[in-house]
């Protein structure tokens, strides 16, 4: 086989057309896009969460003059430690920190003439500061003692696992790791659970009213998670509607000692301030994810397996668990990994919610925002990336697996109907149905009423945004602003790229690069993402510095943070194009890109339309990410709910919560018309 | 030829090529000497798969060459390579003269037409003819011209407002043949271009695109698997196997002398026997001794035995005749126009041969399952492979 070398002809080096150097360039562009906007902020965040902040009392030095000439030279820490003014834990601190020079004069008085000096005995940073401006060089300085009171000591900078070590001994730190996974484990079950349940009732029944069922099945997709925690504080909080409702029924006397003994023990003053709520709340806005996944499952089942199964007499319940099961168990474990996903990066829950139980998404926000401790900040990030990873990686590898049963030749599956089994499942549907409409309509209700539950007269005035915390009706504008350009630029960012990627010529290691870096986004939860962007576009020496605090920081970072999916829908509707039309465009001498304007994108088209939508709704409801972003004049209306719940203006926030849902189904309904529109007009080609 | 915004007239570019689009002329003889594509030792890699080893070949204009093999010869590779599409590891791509070894598709001047069709889903039929003439410069009146003639070309002067997924399998293939000659292009490359057919389409098409490109006397590379494709429409067959080249030449050729035992077998049926050499010219197959204009191996040498079923004759044999002998009839496999059936004596050892008896012979000798007939195998018709080249 193998030919003799002799004189083997050299290597051909392919020439590169005008086209290919332009595809690459487009490459390059959208991959460094994706390096500035993720690597290199993710990269800033890792390096933070190393750095460590120490004061360096051993590298200071005084001198004190009582009128008698200076005295001899006194070292801090010595001096420190001596007098029993100073620990080794007090030394370290936050980039932030700052230690009064007085402290190692204890019998110090600004009203007397004693005469001070200090000295920085190594040059480095940290030395000390005095009126903002800060003393490195290793000189001594003298002060009056009026100003020496202003002397203060500033920590200096190094690397290490110091601020890990602190984590990992801080119980009231890590013990969120175990909250958080138990959360999101307890979280997964259930919602699988019931998404299966669901999703077989869609597929294996011949239950009515299925359209309705899946569309409100979906409604969660649209409100930002805050809205169920809201939901439920109303339904069981403080002032339970349910327990209202229970009064009204059967009497206070009857009912209360039941609901004390169930309901306001355990936890705390209610319950549902902790982790049930945060379960249930995470039930709720998981659920049409895990219900999508298992649904596609549930839909390529081979209808000859059933037959060859019904053939051998299997009994039902057998068939259940050696065909159907089987069959979907791929996207059952997708399911659960994607829950789980989004269940342990969620803010929004148990922020409403969780009450005093700590899980690491809201660590990250409390570190931050409350403590200003940017560093132990980026230390529970890293510890969230992990699971998240793992989730993202599982997801993925079972994803590839999936597809590869999809391929198959299999004759889709029919029900039959069956008068007891589709009732049976219609009033399951009908419940889970119920408890999603009855979130919502509680918010709505709650947004509607003048003061739960005092005064239940009709009232708007919770819509008086303008007079609360959060950024008033600003934020729902701005929210709509942002959501547009998301949707706009990251649609054609996302699709430009996915085109590169899919249909470019050569230029593999390139184009792999470009797949790695276009799937990262999705392992990376939002907290982590919008802390990164913090250390990353808020350091002065970066010249992207310029966008922090504005409209387009909150625009980037939410394309980057939904990029994988949206890229994914937009290479799946690329792979079912004939892989040959650049191959007969190039053939006839046209450039790519009136290729991609005349065909390609009129041709994907729906999904161009489905991955802005996507972009849309994500950039309505998001919180996690745009927290650590907006400035006064960006303020969001997702954060706008938190910050108005945060502030106890619950009915508020329910009410722009709701704000937020109509306006999704109002573009979901526009979409869906535009959609059908579409296919209308192009009936005579698309053949569907 | 056509580098893009070079002003194009379709007369000139037509009749240059020897042809009148839409006229009836007479079919020119197909090829002519002038060799106008060369390849020369290509080689393809992926990864550690030779894809194609070495290959070398000389295409003649006007010709129409197929590349024949199964799957995974190498011949879309090949294919490919000359588009551009995946260009070659190593070895020299030429033609009309310019070397085009490295050059990006666009640069080359080609037509290509797809299993796939690769019709523009969105576009009319019109619109997906005049793609590759728009962009030019050229006058929009010129282009519905010409897009009118090409329609009128293919048989589908009214078909042009229509979108392709209205239009049948065997139609669309030809919006795609007249959109990849719209430009005029010098070489024509058609990639599998009638699998996806029915068969009756299939053999009507194969015609169509025979004489049309004979009319244009358009150079011209089609790859099949499919032998019966290749035999009827092809001036000359490559045959492929495992990335290299078995056999170039004439389909009659090809059929009547394959180079190896690859291609006796891919193409056509044939019958592979064990034989010895006994001489020049004389192979030994069990205990029958045949004639053959083979046989050049030394006696004693062990070899392969070639013979085509429809080769043995049954018919007016008489015993004096050379290559004959007796043999009983196995089982009629009816097969429509003939029967093939099983020929077995001892005297031939463990090798049986098949036999091709059409109808009227059948039905005229009254021949049986299990009758003893007298059988002859013209001397011409055997082949003789060396014993190890047999796939078969």
């Amino acid at each position: 086989m193998a030919s003799i070398a002799q004189d083997v002809p050299a290597r051909v080096r392919p020439k590169l057309g005008r086209d290919d150097w332009a595809m690459r360039g487009l490459i390059i562009a959208i991959g460094l896009y994706l390096v500035v906007t993720l690597a290199l902020p993710l990269y800033a965040m890792m390096s933070k969460s190393f750095e460590i902040y120490a004061f360096q009392p051993d590298r200071i030095e005084f001198q004190v003059d009582e009128g008698q000439g200076w005295g001899p030279v006194i070292n801090a820490l010595e001096r420190g430690e001596e007098l029993g003014v100073l620990s080794r834990d007090d030394l370290i601190t936050t980039a932030d920190g700052r230690m009064q020079a007085t402290r190692f004069f204890p019998d110090f008085s600004f009203l007397a003439e004693t005469r001070y000096r200090i000295r920085n005995t190594q040059p480095t940073k940290g030395g000390f500061m005095i009126r903002g401006e800060q003393v490195t060089h290793d000189e001594w300085v003298e002060y009056s003692s009026a100003d020496f009171r202003r002397v203060t000591l500033r920590p200096a900078q190094s690397k290490g696992l110091g601020n890990y070590l602190t984590y990992f001994s801080t119980p009231a730190l890590f013990s969120s790791i175990e909250n958080s996974l138990m959360i999101a484990v307890i979280s997964t079950v259930v919602t699988v659970t019931l998404a299966f349940g669901f999703a077989y009732a869609m597929t294996r029944s011949c239950m009515r009213f299925k359209g309705a069922f899946k569309m409100i099945a979906m409604v969660p997709i649209l409100v930002p998670s805050l809205l169920p925690g809201i939901a439920l504080v109303y339904l069981f909080g403080k002032q339970s509607l349910v327990l209202k409702v229970l009064e009204w029924l059967f009497g206070a006397e009857a009912i209360l000692p039941l609901w004390q003994t169930l309901v306001q023990g355990g936890y705390g003053p209610t319950a549902i301030y902790g982790p049930i709520g945060i379960v249930i709340a995470s039930v709720f806005f998981t659920f049409p994810h895990a219900l999508l996944i298992i649904m596609t499952a549930l839909a390529i089942a081979d209808a000859r397996l059933y037959e060859a199964a019904t053939a051998l007499r299997a009994p039902k319940p057998r068939i259940f668990w050696t065909v159907t099961l089987p069959g979907a168990r791929y996207g059952l474990i997708s399911a659960a990994f994607v829950v789980f996903n989004l269940v342990i990066t969620d803010f929004g829950v148990p922020k409403v919610i969780g009450g005093q139980y700590n899980v690491l998404a809201v660590d990250i926000y409390k570190q931050v925002i409350g403590q200003q401790n940017f560093q132990m900040g980026a230390v529970v990030s890293v510890v969230l990336l992990i699971p998240a990873l793992i989730a993202f990686t599982v997801d993925r590898m079972v994803q590839k697996k999936q597809v590869a049963l999809l391929s198959a030749r299999a004759v889709p599956y029919e029900p039959i109907p069956n008068r007891r089994f589709d009732w049976l499942m219609f009033g399951y549907c009908g419940v889970v149905a119920a408890f999603i409409l009855g979130v919502l309509a509680v918010c709505q209700y709650a947004a509607v009423i003048k003061f739960w539950p005092y005064d239940l007269t009709f009232s708007l005035k919770n819509y008086n945004f303008d007079v609360m915390d959060g950024g008033g009706w600003e934020a729902y504008g701005n929210s709509i602003r942002m959501a547009l350009y998301t949707g706009v630029i990251g649609t054609g960012l996302v699709f430009l790229g996915a085109y590169l990627v899919e249909k470019g010529r050569g230029f593999g290691p390139g184009r792999t690069m470009f797949q790695f870096l276009a799937m990262m986004p999705m392992a990376i939860p939002g907290m982590v993402l919008g802390l990164a962007y913090i250390f990353f576009f808020n350091d002065p020496a970066n010249p992207l510095n310029a966008i922090y605090g504005t409209m387009a920081i909150l625009v980037i970072c939410t394309v980057t943070h939904f990029y994988t999916v949206a890229h994914l829908t937009a290479v799946t509707a690329l792979k079912q194009m004939d892989p040959e039309f650049e191959a007969v465009s190039q053939s006839l001498k046209q450039p790519f890109y009136r290729t991609f304007s005349r065909v390609t994108v009129p041709v994907c088209l729906p999904a161009i339309l489905d991955i802005s939508i996507y972009l849309f709704v994500n950039a309505m409801t998001t919180v996690s990410a745009v927290v650590f972003l907006y400035s006064p004049d960006t303020a969001l209306a997702s954060v706008a709910v938190l910050n108005m719940d945060d502030a106890g203006d619950v009915a508020p926030a329910a009410a722009m919560g709701m704000m937020i849902f109509y306006t999704n189904a109002l573009v979901r309904i526009v979409h869906a018309g535009g959609t059908r529109y579409l296919f209308g007009r192009t009936q005579a080609w698309r053949t569907r | 030829m056509f580098a893009s915004g070079d002003q194009m007239s379709i007369a000139e570019t037509t009749a240059g090529r020897g042809g009148v689009v839409g006229e009836a002329t007479p079919p020119a003889t197909a090829a002519t000497e002038r060799p106008y594509l060369r390849i020369d030792r290509l080689s393809k890699m992926f990864g550690t798969f030779r894809a194609l080893d070495d290959i070398s070949l000389t295409v003649f204009e006007g010709e129409f060459i197929c590349f024949l093999g199964p799957s995974g010869c190498g011949k879309t590779t090949l294919l490919r390579a000359i588009a551009g599409l995946d260009i070659q590891s190593a070895g020299r791509i030429e033609q009309a003269g310019r070397d085009i070894s490295a050059l990006p598709p666009a640069e080359r001047d080609f037509g290509i037409v797809f299993q796939s069709y690769a019709l523009f889903p969105n576009l009319t039929v019109a619109k997906n003819v005049a793609y590759g003439l728009e962009n030019r410069k050229v006058p929009r009146r010129e282009i519905d011209a010409r897009v009118k003639e090409l329609l009128k070309l293919v048989g589908l002067g009214d078909q042009g407002t229509k979108h392709p997924s209205q239009l049948s399998g065997g139609q669309q293939q030809r919006v795609a043949l007249a959109r990849a000659i719209a430009t005029s292009p010098g070489l024509l490359l058609l990639d599998e271009p009638l699998s996806a057919l029915d068969a009756k389409v299939r053999v009507h098409l194969r015609h169509e695109i025979r004489s049309l490109q004979q009319r244009l006397g358009l150079t011209t590379i089609m790859v099949t698997h499919d032998q019966e494709e290749a035999l009827t429409m092809a001036d000359r067959i490559v045959v492929m196997n495992h990335g290299v080249i078995e056999q170039v030449g004439p389909p009659i050729e090809i059929y009547r002398r394959p180079a190896t035992a690859f291609v006796a077998d891919f193409i056509g049926t044939m019958n592979f026997v064990p034989g010895v050499v006994e001489g020049p010219g004389r192979v030994r197959v069990g205990q029958v001794l045949l004639n053959c204009d083979m046989a050049e191996e030394a006696a004693g040498a062990e070899v392969t035995v070639a013979i085509r079923p429809e080769d043995i004759v049954v018919h007016d044999v008489r015993p004096d005749e050379e290559n004959t002998f007796e043999a009983s009839l196995g089982e009629m496999e009816f097969l429509g126009s003939f029967y093939r059936s099983e020929l077995s004596d001892p005297a031939l050892g463990r090798a049986n041969l098949l036999a091709d008896l059409s109808i009227n012979r059948v039905r005229g000798m009254g021949l049986e399952s299990g009758g003893r007939y007298r059988v002859k195998i013209p001397k011409q018709r055997i082949r003789i492979y060396p014993r190890d080249t047999q796939n078969g």
